[in-house]
């Protein structure tokens, strides 16, 4: 169900690694649960951003919800089409929707996200 | 057909109120009040005569939902009916016309008002003194935890954290975020109270205070109560009372007799001043004498037979507002209290018998999670709907708008799936009741029989579903020349 | 059977003795007492509360017509008395339409489809504010001008990441004390630069404001009447990377003078009650806030939008609930829920009741008679301009005497005089601030100076 070719944080974001930097989406998991998202704000490239603490934010109709992320380091991109039309987070979350690259500074975080079997039994849990 | 908004009513050159001519001698404005500060362009308001306002406005209230056109089972919000005297009282020139920097001598009127409803506040909520400057029930939350963190500080203890539980209204943690509380979560048992082992865990020196609702966001007393009050004390925190739900003790329980320490009372629920939709409203906080010191200033005095506002209070948390609080809402409510005197004792009476009257017509037809003896409110699911028929709460609500009622506050409170939560309040009689209760059971049956109606209602409203999504997509928040063009 | 020993009919309550009667055996319960079994014996209440007995009606409201009658309301004292208040005239319509009563009784509009009524009135409100302050978004309204200066400045420690806001002296005191208030607990240091002759030195305000500074903040016309340098002091305030917080006490004035929007503000947080809404002893008021597009997700309170149906008819919804409390919790913007919604129509009412000719032609009224009215002042012994700033609608005069007790002189003859401004500021213990509305004749006026030179003579 979830793309194994990345990793997951229990805050539901995905994490792509390209060449030591990691490109960060949310799941379509927590898209769906958000349902249709109004609006992202997302840090200025070169923000330094920490594992698990805050970098952005997302709202829907009915919810708002920080983004956290996955791993630390710094903002190298990111993604203003998705700040502009953000219901493409609804349509394709794990793919034109990413929302930043972040240049790791603490690479063996990444030995801490879940693999996609992991995420999927995370949010087999979470559904019950 | 659409309702026009009033800047298409406007034709350029109409007035509806004109000014009377400055009828001094005529000085150049630039001289007065200086060439650089005059506005470059009017304001672009609309242009209409008297009578297209009134019609605009008449029209625009005749879109609109309110206690005098229909039932309203509003859950949380007491949405009872609003005695008429009271706006009449509060509309005498003797308070809507008296300015609030009037010296005290010249306000004796007012100050005892006060001064007499201070004190029957007190005997209804068991506490010691009241502050009148909160202007509604949130308002009075951040005052109240304000005064909480003062008394702490005062006696050099600097607790952080602020229990609520998970059936708490919104406003308590973000009133707690707002003085600089960080926020425990505990959660409720299977009966709906708060859990106390939870509880027990929670509580440590770090704890300034627990914010409870009673009856609770269930519609169900805290029936442990007074072992949560030694709990929180226990550790030193102090018992806050959200009186969101003081409607259903009116003269059976006082908070102060229950070892709550300060609470806030929502005038515009408990004690039937309009709500004016969405304000004014009032949320005066009552506090026992340790907090007394804090209180916002000015309070009222009397010495003797004169009344007076004492701004002399060194330990005050300081002002929340200018001046005295929602005073022409405390007016009608000063009117209500003494509408009752000791009768307000029925007021809770009916109001729970009102519920639990409803709650037994619709018990048959959903799901109860927490099967108890309801007090002013109840909240059922909507589970069963959701599982058997693939209907959401919120489309059973906007249902039974079609059936001419008011929906009831759905999804609130967050630990019941699909809640509903119904509170008929006292003022409504026993034919209304029974008249929601059909419709509300029509609509259940509906779910079964004609799901695509209840899916997509409301169907009688003056507009169908709205579109929220693209609302805060494609914000529009005021009108705009382009739009008058493009209309 | 007797269900509810001592029931009593009352004129609020429907219930009859039969109808209670069967409506308990309806529910299972065997007696009123009964429905309270939940409730532990130890903490419910074994006696009647001890309030003043019921009254009926005609007796409850001589009871209020007495203790109005013990006030020295504005049709009884002519009234010079302004200070964050201020009486205008209100046209009869305003409140015809602003009291119906299906917007008197409504709740906050929660289920839209059924509350386009209220809704429509809250956008065009915002609109007209809008238009009123120069600025691109405005909310439905908060408690009031005080309570809305303090969210402001909050908002604005959030849009910047800085700790410290910078407020001018001459802002309302009751402003200022509100603002300390909101901003003690959350880190916010509140910076006071004392105003000089009556104003705010844009000179001190500069060198009081650092990087470290979200917002400066001011009111014009300010606590003394007198109006500001807009324009100098929003440059001072983004030359550091600060927001310019514009306090409005007195909106009649943007009829007539350049509105916050035109001058620099970013946040613009006053007080809606003069806006045909009534004096009240205080309130129910509104507090306005309005800003700058880009801060629109930060704006405490309720928004709301115009969106479509699914027939596509306009209709209107509230926007951006989700920074609101019963989404976000500990994380919304504000805690505020319940605002002052009623009299923000009111305002709406009074706005388009005077249109922008209107607006126009009431502020340039109330700054030709306030002028007038200082002159006259001013042309009796021992009676001189305090501050040399041009006003709106109120100024300061130096007495020979001290305030209160020209006040009290003034009050047998009818008046009720301006405020002693010595409580506010200690040092202008002869300073005596003296508003001049639209509401007040040539004629009230001429009486007003004879009684003050009788009174200062005598």
């Amino acid at each position: 169900m979830f793309p194994t070719d990345r990793r997951y944080s229990r805050d539901h974001e995905w994490a792509q690694k390209e060449n030591g930097r990691v490109r960060i989406g949310i799941t379509s998991f927590a898209a769906e649960r958000l349902s249709d998202v109004v609006f992202v704000e997302l840090p200025k490239a070169g923000a330094e951003v920490r594992a698990g603490q805050a970098f952005g934010a997302i709202e829907s109709v009915k919810a708002a919800s920080d983004l956290y992320a996955p791993v630390s380091g710094s903002v190298v991109e990111i993604n203003q089409a998705v700040v502009e039309r953000p219901e493409t987070i609804n349509q394709d979350p794990h793919g034109e929707a990413w929302m930043v690259v972040i240049a790791m500074s603490v690479p063996e975080e990444w030995n801490h996200l879940l693999d996609a079997e992991a995420y999927e039994a995370l949010v087999g849990a979470e559904q019950t | 057909m659409t309702m026009p908004v009033i800047f298409e009513r406007s034709v350029p050159g109409r007035i509806a109120s004109a000014p009377p001519a400055p009828d001094v001698p005529d000085v150049p404005l630039e001289a007065i009040v200086g060439e650089e500060h005059i506005r470059s362009t009017p304001p672009a308001l609309p242009e209409v005569s008297e009578l297209d306002l009134v019609r605009h406005y008449t029209r625009l209230s005749q879109r609109n939902y309110a206690v005098d056109t229909g039932f309203y089972p509003l859950g949380s919000c007491t949405m009872k009916y609003n005695p008429k005297v009271n706006e009449d009282a509060a509309r005498l020139s003797g308070f809507a016309r008296l300015h609030p920097n009037t010296p005290a001598p010249l306000a004796q009127g007012a100050l005892e008002l006060l001064w007499r409803l201070e004190q029957m506040l007190c005997e209804i909520s068991g506490m010691d003194r009241v502050t009148f400057q909160p202007s509604a029930g949130a308002h009075g939350e951040m005052t109240a935890l304000m005064m909480i963190r003062a008394c702490l500080e005062d006696r050099g203890e600097h607790r952080t954290r602020v229990i609520v539980p998970d059936s708490a209204h919104g406003t308590n943690p973000s009133s707690a975020a707002m003085c600089g509380f960080e926020v425990v979560t505990v959660r409720s048992d299977e009966r709906g109270n708060i859990d106390h082992a939870a509880l027990r865990r929670a509580a440590d020196g770090s704890v300034a205070a627990l914010m409870l609702t009673n009856p609770n966001t269930l519609g169900l007393f805290e029936e442990g109560v007074c072992e949560v009050a030694e709990i929180v004390h226990g550790c030193g925190g102090l018992m806050y009372l959200d009186g969101a739900n003081f409607n259903a003790m009116l003269g059976i329980t006082r908070p102060g007799d229950q070892g709550f320490d300060v609470m806030h009372m929502n005038v515009h629920k408990t004690f039937g001043t309009p709500h004016g939709g969405g304000g004014p409203g009032a949320g005066p906080v009552a506090v026992k004498r340790l907090l007394e010191p804090y209180l916002p200033a000015p309070t009222v005095e009397r010495e003797g037979d004169r009344f007076l506002l004492d701004g002399d209070r060194p330990k005050s948390i300081g002002r929340v507002r200018a001046f005295n609080g929602n005073f022409g809402i405390f007016v009608r409510t000063y009117a209500y209290l003494l509408a009752y005197g000791p009768l307000l004792r029925q007021v809770s009476e009916a109001a729970v018998l009102n519920a639990n009257y409803l709650l037994a017509l619709l018990r048959p037809y959903f799901d109860l999670p927490y099967d108890r003896r309801c007090m002013h409110e109840f909240v059922l699911s909507g589970r069963r709907q959701k599982e058997q028929y693939g209907i959401r709460t919120l489309e059973m609500a906007k249902r039974l708008l079609d059936y001419g009622f008011h929906a009831p506050t759905v999804y609130f409170p967050l630990i019941v799936d699909e809640a509903i939560m119904i509170e008929p309040t006292e003022t409504e009689s026993r034919q209304t009741l029974d008249e929601f209760a059909d419709a509300l059971i029509r609509v259940a049956g509906e779910c079964a029989t004609d799901a695509e109606t209840v899916r997509n209602a409301p169907h009688r409203t003056v507009v169908t579903r709205l579109d929220e999504v693209s609302a805060a997509r494609k914000l529009n928040l005021r009108y705009t020349a382009a739009e008058r063009r493009g209309s | 059977m007797k269900p509810a020993p001592g029931w009593r009919p009352h004129r609020y309550l429907p219930h009859t003795g039969a109808e209670i009667e069967e409506m308990l055996r309806v529910a299972g319960v065997a007696s009123v007492g009964d429905l309270f079994s939940e409730i532990p014996s130890a903490v419910r209440l074994k006696r009647p509360l001890d309030l003043p007995p019921a009254l009926p009606e005609g007796e409850l409201f001589a009871h209020l017509v007495e203790l109005a009658e013990r006030n020295a309301h504005a049709d009884r004292l002519v009234g010079f008395l302004g200070a964050g208040a201020y009486d205008h005239e209100i046209p009869s319509v305003v409140w015809h339409l602003a009291g119906r009563a299906e917007f008197v009784t409504a709740y906050t509009p929660y289920q839209a489809e059924v509350m386009q009524g209220e809704l429509q009135a809250a956008y065009e409100y915002q609109t007209m504010l809008c238009e009123l302050t120069g600025m691109d978004v405005a909310n439905a309204s908060m408690y009031d001008g005080a309570s809305a200066l303090g969210e402001a400045a909050v908002m604005s420690r959030d849009l910047t990441g800085r700790n410290r806001v910078v407020v001018s002296s001459a802002v309302h005191p009751h402003y200022r004390e509100v603002l300390r208030t909101y901003t003690r607990h959350l880190g916010i240091d509140v910076v006071e630069v004392p105003h000089r002759d009556g104003m705010t030195p844009v000179e001190d305000i500069r060198a009081a404001t650092g990087p470290e500074v979200a917002a400066v903040i001011v009111q014009s016309p300010n606590a003394f009447g007198c109006i500001e340098h807009g324009s100098a002091l929003a440059e001072m305030a983004h030359a550091a990377g600060a927001l310019m917080v514009a306090a409005v006490a007195e909106p009649i004035s943007l009829g007539l003078l350049r509105p916050p929007g035109e001058y620099g503000a970013d946040i613009v947080a006053g007080e809606g009650q003069p806006l045909g809404n009534h004096l009240n002893y205080g309130g129910p008021y509104l507090g306005m806030l309005a800003a700058r597009q880009a801060f629109v997700r930060r704006m405490p309170g309720r928004l709301v939008g115009m969106t479509t149906d699914r027939d596509g008819r306009r209709g209107f919804v509230l926007t951006l609930q989700t920074q609101e409390q019963h989404i976000r919790r500990e994380k919304a913007t504000s805690n505020i829920c319940t605002n002052e919604a009623l009299n923000a129509l009111a305002a709406a009412v009074y706005m388009a009741a005077l249109g922008p000719d209107g607006m126009r032609r009431v502020a340039e009224a109330n700054a030709r008679r306030a002028h007038y009215a200082l002159e006259q002042l001013t042309a009796l012994p021992g009676i001189r301009r305090a501050f040399a700033a041009p006003v709106f609608n109120e100024f300061v005069v130096r007495t020979p005497l001290p305030p209160e007790q020209l006040n009290a002189r003034l009050c047998e003859k009818g008046f009720l005089g301006g405020l002693a401004l010595g409580a506010w500021y200690p040092e202008l213990p002869d300073g005596w601030l003296v508003c001049v509305t639209e509401a007040r004749t040539r004629g009230q006026i001429d009486a007003f100076v004879a009684a003050v030179k009788e009174a200062i003579v005598r």
